[in-house]
């Protein structure tokens, strides 16, 4: 069951990244660009993510164990390193020149654009390359 | 650099899905929404439970522009750069990045910010203030196009 769930997720997720306009990265840039020409949206789009999120999560965590698996399985590490920080830091960078982070690059990536066709092998690349150093 | 426009209610409402589809994840199977997470487990080295769930969330994502369109006969509108040196290295570092950080905007951005957890408050105050540094020097300092 945990196939069809992810299926209808992703497909509600990405609906949801193309009606907020985070798919569109003129948009984002523009959210970005507080000294320019600036578009508050995409603060909408996350207060309101995560305004559902967090109340969703406090009723999903008092379940105790999640409906159709063993366990949560939430992220471990604690502590606040350098990968952390340098990770965050250069991934900003490129969210900024490209205006796409992943979940709205692969959403677009059916429009065919030709930046989108070629951001999404080199975030692929780049995501893989990360991996194998953290291995 | 053209203004967009101020879509306060479309990007909430959009907003508002993206986080029933990660209460879902949560809720149903234990998981979090963060995409390079997701993504990653496709991706070498391989070992991490769930690859075969990750595929099916990414092949509906990948569906999402189509469906919509298919229900809203309306056009998705978007504005990419075609610089392509730029986009691939925008692709590259946004893949490194959130490899090397462990999330993105969707795992740190929005799921990690909800759980309040230290790691991604960190992360996601670091990206926004890379990325808006990042666009005010190529738009106001060097005076470049994206």
């Amino acid at each position: 069951m945990n196939i069809p769930v992810h299926a209808v997720a992703g497909l509600i997720f990405g609906i949801g990244l193309i009606v907020s306009g985070m798919a569109n990265p003129a948009k984002v840039k523009n959210f970005l660009d507080i000294a320019g020409t600036w578009d508050p949206s995409l603060a909408f789009v996350m207060g309101a993510a995560v305004l559902v999120t967090f109340l969703g999560y406090r009723v999903a965590f008092r379940q105790g164990v999640p409906l159709l698996a063993e366990r949560f399985n939430l992220p471990t590490k604690s502590d606040i390193d350098r990968r952390l920080l340098i990770g965050a830091g250069l991934f900003g960078i490129g969210w900024g020149l490209g205006g796409y982070c992943p979940g709205p690059a692969l959403a677009a990536l059916p429009l065919l654009a030709q930046g989108t066709l070629v951001f999404v092998p080199a975030m692929l690349v780049g995501l893989a390359v990360a991996r194998r150093a953290a291995r | 650099m053209a203004a967009t426009e101020f879509t306060p209610i479309a990007s909430a409402a959009g907003g508002a899905l993206i986080g029933v589809s990660a209460v879902m994840l949560m809720l149903l199977s234990g998981r979090i929404a963060g995409i390079s997470g997701i993504v990653g487990r496709l991706l070498p080295p391989y070992g991490q439970s769930g690859i075969p769930e990750a595929g099916a969330f990414v092949i509906a994502l990948l569906a999402a522009p189509i469906a919509y369109a298919a229900v809203t006969h309306e056009a998705v509108v978007q504005a990419v750069s075609s610089n392509v040196p730029l986009m691939v290295g925008a692709g590259l570092l946004v893949g490194f990045g959130a490899g090397l950080g462990g999330g993105c905007t969707s795992g740190h951005g929005v799921c990690g910010l909800s759980r309040l957890s230290p790691r991604s408050i960190v992360a996601t105050l670091v990206f926004m203030a890379t990325a808006m540094v990042t666009v005010f020097v190529v738009r106001h300092v060097i005076g470049g196009a994206p």
